[in-house]
Order: C-alpha cells, then sequence, then structure tokens
C-alpha cells in the first residue's frame, strides 16, 4: 500500500529551498523560452502562416509554449534531476534513515516537478500578455492546471527513473518519447493536418495533447466538450503514473 | 549536558531485554544468504560492534535495523519495537552515519543540519539553536556556511555525525564511521563517540579498524560468512582466542622445524611464524636455547587483530 503523511512536504521543501537557492539561473528558461519561440516562430516564420483555422499564428502556439515548458520542467526534474539525487548524491538514502517513508520521498520528488512546471508557467504568463497572444482573464487557469500537467509528466519520469539503469539510457525516453511530442502533438501545426490514425494516436498515447489542448482553450477562452475529455484523460493517467511510479521505485530502493 | 539520555527507554519503561534484540534474524538476497541466523542483544548504554571482513554481513544488519532493508525472517526488535512494523517510531529515536557519506551538496553545513531536521518534523525554532550546538560539538563552527564540496573528507564524516544527532537519538548506528580519516581525526571522533555514551547514549557501530574496535567497544561480535563466530568484551576476546602475547619469529625451515621439535603449536602468517601463548618469556627463551641466537624472535601483547585474523582467516576477500 502507498504510505504517505505530511511528511512528504519536507522532501519537496528540500527540492523547494535548493531551487530558489540557485534562483537566478532557474529563472531565466521561462523568460527566454517564450521570447525566443515567438520572435522566431510566431513572428517570423508566423509571417508566411498568418492565421491557423483563424486564429494568429503566434496566438496559436502561445498556449503550446506554455504546455512544452511544463512538460520539459517536470519531466527533466524527475528523470535526470531525481535520478541524481537518488543515484549520485545519495540523497534518498539519507531521507529514508528518517521517519520519511520511501513513498513519500518519491510523491515528494514529483509533487515538486509539478510545481516547477507551475513555476514556469506563471512566470511566462507576464511575458506572453506583454506580446499580447494570451486572453485574460481566462489565463490565470495556466497556473492551476500547470500543476496537474506537471504532475503527470513528472509521474511518467519517475517511472522512466525507477527502471533505468543508468542516466545515459534516460535519454532513450527524452529523444523517443518527449521529442516527438514536442512535435506532433497540436503544438505548432492543427492536429487535424496529420491522417487520421496518427491523431487517434496522438490522442491516445501523447500526454501533450491533451495538455495543449487544454491549454489552448484557456489562452483563447473558449473551451469545448472535448477539454472535459482532455482533463479525464490527463487525471486518469496522473493517478495511474502516480501510483506506479511509487511501486516501480520502492521495487528499486527497498532491497 | 548534550543529549543525555535518562535510563528509560521511550516508552516511559525500562526495556527489557535490551534495546536491539535479534533471534534467528536472516537476510536473503536471492541465493545469496547474506545474515544467516544471527542472534544478538545490544544493552543500553554500551558502545556494540560489528567487526568482519568485507561481504561478512555487517551493514545488511545494520540496514536492517534501520528499518530500511527489509528482514527475510527471524525476529527483530529495536526499543521493544518490531522492525516491520514501528518503522516510523523506530527511525524517528535512530541517528544513522551511513558508511557512505550523503551529505545533500546543495546546501552549507548549516543548512544540512536543518532540512535534516525537518524530515523529522523538528520545528525550525528547535532546530535553529540544536543545529548551532551540534555544530560545535563537532568542531565545525567556523564552517557553518560552507557548501559540502568544500569540506575535507574528515570534516564530512563529523557533519555527517552531527546530523546523526539532530533528531537527539537514543540509539546511535555507526557504519564505519572513521573510514579513509587521518588519525587526528579519528581521535577527535573517537572522542565524542565516549562523550555520547558518557550522555547515555547507545552507540552500535562497524569497523575495519580494530584498534578502533578494542577501544570503543564494550562488546563485539566478529562476523564471517553471515554468521556470529564470537562475542565478548574486546580484552576477553583476546584472552581466550590469542592468549596474552605472541610470539612472532621469520618462517625459515630452521625455526620450523624447531618449534616443532620444542612441540610448540604455531600459526602460519605471511612470512612469519606466531605463537599465541600466556607464557611468552619461556616459549622465547626456549626457541633461542634450541635453535640458537641467529634468528629474530618478538614478544608483543596480543591484539584484537589477532583474535580477528585467527578467526576469518588470511585470505583475501572480494
Amino acid at each position: 500500500m502507498i504510505d504517505i503523511t505530511g511528511r512528504v512536504l519536507s522532501v519537496w521543501r528540500r527540492n523547494l529551498d535548493a531551487f530558489l537557492r540557485t534562483y537566478r539561473v532557474n529563472f531565466i528558461p521561462p523568460f527566454v523560452e517564450p521570447v525566443l519561440y515567438l520572435l522566431a516562430l510566431g513572428f517570423g516564420l508566423g509571417t508566411y502562416i498568418e492565421t491557423v483555422d483563424g486564429i494568429p499564428y503566434p496566438v496559436f502556439i502561445a498556449p503550446a509554449l506554455v504546455s512544452i515548458s511544463v512538460m520539459y520542467s517536470a519531466f527533466f526534474e524527475c528523470t535526470y534531476s531525481s535520478f541524481v539525487r537518488m543515484y549520485y548524491q545519495k540523497t534518498f538514502d539519507a531521507i529514508i534513515a528518517t521517519p520519511v517513508s520511501t513513498d513519500e520521498v518519491i510523491a515528494g520528488e514529483m509533487l515538486w516537478g509539478a510545481t516547477r512546471g507551475m513555476i514556469y508557467a506563471t512566470l511566462m504568463l507576464p511575458v506572453l500578455l506583454l506580446f499580447g497572444v494570451v486572453s485574460m482573464p481566462s489565463s490565470l487557469l495556466l497556473i492551476p492546471f500547470a500543476f496537474l500537467a506537471g504532475l503527470l509528466f513528472a509521474g511518467i519520469a519517475m517511472c522512466f527513473t525507477a527502471i533505468t539503469p543508468s542516466i545515459d539510457a534516460l535519454n532513450y525516453p527524452s529523444f523517443l518519447f518527449i521529442t516527438p511530442m514536442f512535435l506532433f502533438s497540436g503544438t505548432f501545426f492543427p492536429l487535424d493536418l496529420l491522417p487520421q490514425p496518427i491523431q487517434y494516436f496522438a490522442l491516445a498515447v501523447l500526454p501533450l495533447t491533451h495538455v495543449v489542448s487544454i491549454n489552448r482553450a484557456i489562452t483563447l477562452s473558449a473551451f469545448s466538450p472535448i477539454n472535459l475529455f482532455n482533463l479525464i484523460w490527463i487525471i486518469v493517467a496522473t493517478a495511474f503514473f502516480f501510483v506506479l511510479a511509487i511501486g516501480l521505485m520502492k521495487r528499486r530502493l527497498i532491497v | 549536558m548534550l543529549y543525555s539520555h535518562d535510563s528509560t527507554g521511550i516508552s516511559g519503561g525500562t526495556i527489557i531485554g535490551g534495546v536491539i534484540v535479534a533471534r534467528d534474524l536472516e537476510k536473503r538476497f536471492e541465493e545469496l544468504i547474506a545474515v544467516d541466523r544471527i542472534a544478538f542483544q545490544v544493552q543500553e548504554g554500551e558502545i556494540f560492534g560489528f567487526l568482519g571482513p568485507n561481504g561478512a554481513g555487517k551493514t545488511t544488519t545494520m540496514k536492517m535495523i534501520q528499518c530500511i532493508s527489509p528482514k527475510t525472517s527471524g525476529t527483530l526488535q529495536v526499543f521493544g519495537m518490531d522492525v516491520d512494523t514501528h518503522q516510523r517510531e523506530i527511525k524517528s529515536c535512530l541517528g544513522v552515519v551511513p558508511q557512505e557519506t550523503n551529505l545533500d551538496p546543495d546546501f552549507s553545513a548549516y543548512r544540512n543540519l536543518l532540512v535534516y531536521a525537518r524530515y523529522f518534523g523538528i520545528p525550525k525554532r528547535e532546530a535553529e539553536p540544536r543545529a548551532e550546538e551540534l555544530l560545535a560539538f563537532m568542531q565545525l563552527e567556523e564552517k557553518r556556511d560552507v557548501l559540502i564540496d568544500k569540506l575535507s573528507g574528515g570534516m564530512k564524516r563529523r557533519l555527517i555525525i552531527a546530523r546523526a544527532l539532530i533528531n537527539a537519538p537514543e540509539l546511535l548506528i555507526l557504519d564505519e564511521p572513521t573510514i579513509g580519516l587521518d588519525p587526528q581525526a579519528r581521535h577527535l571522533i573517537w572522542e565524542k563517540l565516549r562523550n555520547l555514551q558518557a550522555a547515555g547514549n547507545t552507540l552500535v557501530l562497524t569497523t575495519h579498524y580494530l584498534d578502533e574496535a578494542e577501544r570503543l567497544c564494550d562488546r563485539l561480535v566478529i562476523m564471517d560468512h553471515g554468521k556470529i563466530l564470537i562475542e565478548g568484551a574486546p580484552a576477553d576476546l583476546i584472552r581466550e582466542y590469542a592468549g596474552s602475547n605472541v610470539v612472532e619469529v621469520k618462517r625459515t625451515e630452521e625455526a620450523v622445524s624447531c618449534l616443532t621439535g620444542l612441540e610448540v603449536n604455531y600459526d602460519l602468517a605471511g612470512d612469519m611464524l606466531q605463537v599465541f601463548t600466556d607464557r611468552p618469556n619461556d616459549v622465547a627463551r626456549g626457541f633461542l636455547e634450541a635453535c640458537g641466537h641467529e634468528v629474530m624472535v618478538a614478544v608483543r601483547p596480543a591484539t584484537l587483530e589477532d583474535v580477528f585474523l585467527r578467526m576469518t582467516g588470511r585470505r583475501l576477500r572480494e
């Protein structure tokens, strides 16, 4: 059974403290990334595209940029960074010698991954507002939703971390799973341009598809029934990977 | 007094039978039997040592006591509580010094202690003065705000002991506390560990340094291949398994035939012959009279190392 108490917060706080200690470098990506993407793709490439489904191209890609940033920050936090803490720094070993359980260590790591995604979404929002590519106040919903989406990617990441033999092997999911998602989840062009089987494939197994779909509804302030399906998919998948990650990690750590 | 404990256990009553009680304790990793149905008891207030070659099962035993590695069978109680069912309760009164230095490299020495205190749920206002006090106790005040990477090996070990004391534990588990340290650092750590014992703490340690075990431990066990070979106070073990003294002679054919002629039992120890005896002068005199004065004969007191090597053999492990 899963054994989680309020002590999970002590693990989460450890990561927050470490993040804030080096906040200057950590705060660069969420400010710089949207500027670079919007200039290069939105306003550069975008001059040839003008509109997608009647939406100006920069406005079309803005929610995708938030989704991608949440995915990357949560996924990389709970793969490479968690692996370093687990394997090289032995931080997990140090923590489980205290009354904190293994379940709480792993849950705390995933909650932190989600928080990091949420921090990035929060920092991106004023930049996107400045470019005038998101509508308010609905776009404030990007922030709480980033936590849920972050938790999904953190859970998936932690499953890979639990089974990876080495830090190098984490490159497989990064390149074979995350990078294709970055391109083929309705991020920079609408999903319906793809052949129908691939569309179904994307909806079935590419979590970013659902995240982009919801974030786009949020920034355009235009919700549709499909978003309810997106949300249910994300909640079910998040719960599944959260529990699976803890199980796989306990198998790895408790010998 | 720093971290003193009264004579009653955490439950309020005296713990019957010892702080740690193990019976038929076994740990298997698939085919490998790491700990083979051992029994031991650690009494309150003593320093108890686990000695043995690499792979003897010492660290595995420590991990079962710490409730981080589940036992395969047998019983193991810490503070009268079962390790399978009371992990959090046991862990909250334990201090652990692991073999590998796993301080948090993202923080300074002081912040390491505070972050660790948080895992125990110690409120910040209590943790802060305690962290300062522990830095002073381990003579690390000057390194308070230094990141872990910048500390020497000895400082890291001292900080890890300070960290293990953050929750004022009643039982301290130390897995090779002075590994890789210079003599100055080792002596300082020994002094601190004796201070902790004097304050009423119970200490359990593993070590490869037999002089360390001889100096520190009230009682110890020597393990090999997952089993406990012998148990007792260092002085008693030396008397029983090595005698008071050792007569050492350089190993030559002449010396071997001479000792055989004298009907003295000897051990082969590399390029030396060793005679363990309570009458070293008689043995040495007899040897010199019988075999002439050309050979070097040395007489020295027996040590725990002699016992250790006699019990576990001289063959290299791993």
